[in-house]
């Protein structure tokens, strides 16, 4: 069937066994995004660290509600992003939204993207690439509310961070 | 002038239709009418379409009598110094006449609108605007200990309109809750339905569990109160007879994407006395009666509740549309989708692990029969479906409080219609079990 292209082997394997799920601390920000469509639902946290005066992705964990991509999607991201330099991961996840949007017509960078590659068969299907992104925009949005709150940080002494 | 489509051989054959006992609907002869019905999707598999309660497949009849307005007679109506004008003019009255006839109403208790959407909020916003209209308007006016009473079946097109009436008038929400079959749960109306009570806003047909509430019963509950009823009939018009004489309700909206006919337009009917009280809701050309720099007066309904130039050519193809479905006689309509539907509750019914959210039988239920499979996510069944050729709906279908108080998250939804056949209920439920099996194995 065409729909293996769709839902393909590492992508149930994913969604049968997600990496990364269920909530940790500590965390600097947390968010929840809702696919209003369907009511799929992400609440993601990240944590930033230092690394070597860049800053990095230290985890990203998150509990989460909906299909098969949007679950597997998730799963992947996280593997993807962290340890990575928030600059890498931002890299990384400019080039999902690339081949996401692709409409089956990009030659994702495996070197890249890593197990996210198997995503390429959503991008044919317009109605599914909102799920597949639903967690990387999430990931986005929380590591940017991270920084901001660093930068806030580096102006007025840390905060608590198991009080974010 | 009346639209010069010329009916098909189905219904010169269905002419005397709509009469006593229901006959079955010759679906294959049907489709012959509906071009798209031809087309092949994916893997180059003819196409089974379960998703008429989302947008209904437009007949040759409707598409022709659309094409004829813009052939031959397009202008805008009720304006213009000329013979077009004219015609423009005469095919839009004529399919508002013909629309009334269809659901049993005067022709001037017909108000055009964009959707069954607008038409609600017509009379959310109508009812706002009341609280600085004149003292005719006051029986549409709701405040600070006021209410308004809707159920949690509701599509949010029945919903989100009084929610926002609310907040902009300070009137509380207040809502009948579902009970585990999907129905609207009535047995706290007593308490609920009250003399601070101003409009009850129900489901004429769930578009999710198919349940019909007994709308005229909840109708003389709110009448008794003197609060004011609508129906949202998005779902019943085009699947069963509607007559606004025995509705009970005051007004009732629809639209006609669902219903054979053209999308961009919809119906809001109402009771000519509360529509001449009422005041506009969108304001404009083609609705004043005198304009003046310091302020203006208007037309009386429905016109005045018809601003900007009218959608003519979509009103003549529902009227189109109301030709085809009165050939074929909406008693005959109701007992065809009851046969699907009940032939689906069976098929889908018997598959382990599949549950149906609604009543499970076809009494006081329309054709939507929404379920879940488990251990598969709705987007992944209609996904499944789809490469089957088999198009379902598979989300909240605009209805995710009633969702929410099922314990679902989504679910998938097959729909059927006058072209629908058994066969394509029985690909359905074989679609599904493909669907486990593609997901157990996988």
């Amino acid at each position: 069937m065409e729909v293996e292209s769709l839902y393909q082997e590492i992508i149930l394997d994913h969604y049968r066994h997600p990496h990364n799920k269920g909530l940790r601390e500590p965390y600097d920000a947390e968010v929840h995004h809702v696919n209003p469509l369907c009511g799929d639902e992400v609440t993601l946290r990240v944590a930033v660290k230092d690394a070597g005066g860049e800053p990095a992705v230290a985890d990203v964990s998150y509990d989460s509600l909906g299909c098969s991509i949007s679950q597997a999607s998730a799963s992947v991201m996280t593997e993807a992003v962290i340890g990575k330099s928030v600059r890498e991961a931002m890299d990384i996840s400019a080039a999902f939204l690339e081949l996401m949007q692709s409409r089956g017509a990009a030659e994702p960078d495996e070197d890249l993207l890593g197990d996210a590659v198997a995503f390429e068969g959503v991008s044919k299907y317009p109605a599914r690439v909102k799920c597949a992104l639903l967690g990387w925009m999430a990931w986005k949005d929380a590591v940017s509310q991270a920084l901001d709150g660093l930068a806030t940080q580096a102006v007025s002494g840390p905060a608590n961070r198991e009080q974010t | 002038m009346t639209p010069t489509h010329l009916p098909g051989p189905l219904l010169a054959v269905n002419a005397d239709a709509g009469a006593v006992a229901a006959r079955p609907l010759d679906a294959a002869e049907i489709r012959a009418d509906f071009p798209i019905l031809g087309r092949a999707v994916r893997g180059g598999r003819p196409l089974v379409y379960l998703d008429s309660g989302a947008t209904s497949h437009k007949p040759r009849q409707v598409l022709d009598a659309e094409r004829d307005f813009y052939t031959i007679h397009n202008s805008a109506a009720h304006r213009g110094a000329h013979l077009l004008g004219e015609e423009a003019t005469d095919a839009y009255e004529a399919a508002r006449a013909r629309v009334a006839a269809f659901i049993g109403a005067p022709s001037n208790e017909i108000v055009f609108t964009k959707s069954a959407t607008e038409a609600l909020n017509l009379v959310a916003y109508a009812m706002s605007n009341a609280a600085t209209a004149g003292p005719q308007a006051a029986r549409f006016r709701v405040g600070p200990g006021d209410e308004i009473l809707v159920t949690e079946l509701e599509h949010h097109a029945n919903l989100v309109p009084w929610q926002q009436l609310c907040e902009r008038s300070g009137a509380t929400l207040r809502w009948f809750g579902v009970t585990p079959d999907g129905r609207v749960d009535l047995s706290d109306a007593g308490t609920l339905i009250t003399d601070r009570t101003r409009l009850v806003a129900v489901t004429h047909q769930s578009n999710v569990t198919g349940a019909v509430p007994p709308v005229a019963e909840i109708a003389a509950m709110a009448h008794a109160r003197g609060a004011l009823v609508v129906a949202d009939g998005a779902q019943s018009v085009p699947h069963r007879p509607v007559d606004v004489t025995t509705l009970g309700a005051d007004f009732l909206a629809f639209s006609s994407h669902k219903m054979l006919g053209p999308s961009g337009i919809g119906v809001l009917w109402g009771r000519r006395e509360l529509l001449e009280a009422m005041p506009p809701f969108i304001t404009g050309g083609s609705m004043i009666e005198v304009v003046r720099m310091e302020g203006s007066t208007f037309l009386p309904p429905p016109e005045r509740f018809e601003a900007g130039v009218p959608a003519a050519a979509q009103a003549t193809g529902l009227a189109a549309a109301c030709d085809y479905l009165d050939a074929l006689g909406m008693e005959n309509v109701a007992a065809h989708e009851e046969e699907l539907t009940a032939h689906a509750l069976k098929s889908l019914g018997a598959i382990e692990g599949v549950r149906i959210l609604g009543p499970l039988t076809t009494e006081d239920r329309g054709g939507a029969v929404s379920f879940t499979i488990d251990g598969v996510h709705p987007h992944d069944v209609g996904q499944l479906l789809d490469e089957l050729g088999i198009a379902v709906r598979a989300d909240h279908h605009c209805a995710w409080p009633l969702h929410r108080a099922l314990g679902v998250q989504a679910s998938a939804r097959a729909t059927f219609y006058v072209y629908n056949t058994h066969d394509e209920v029985e690909a359905l439920a074989e679609g599904v079990r493909q669907t486990q099996r593609f997901f157990a194995s996988a």
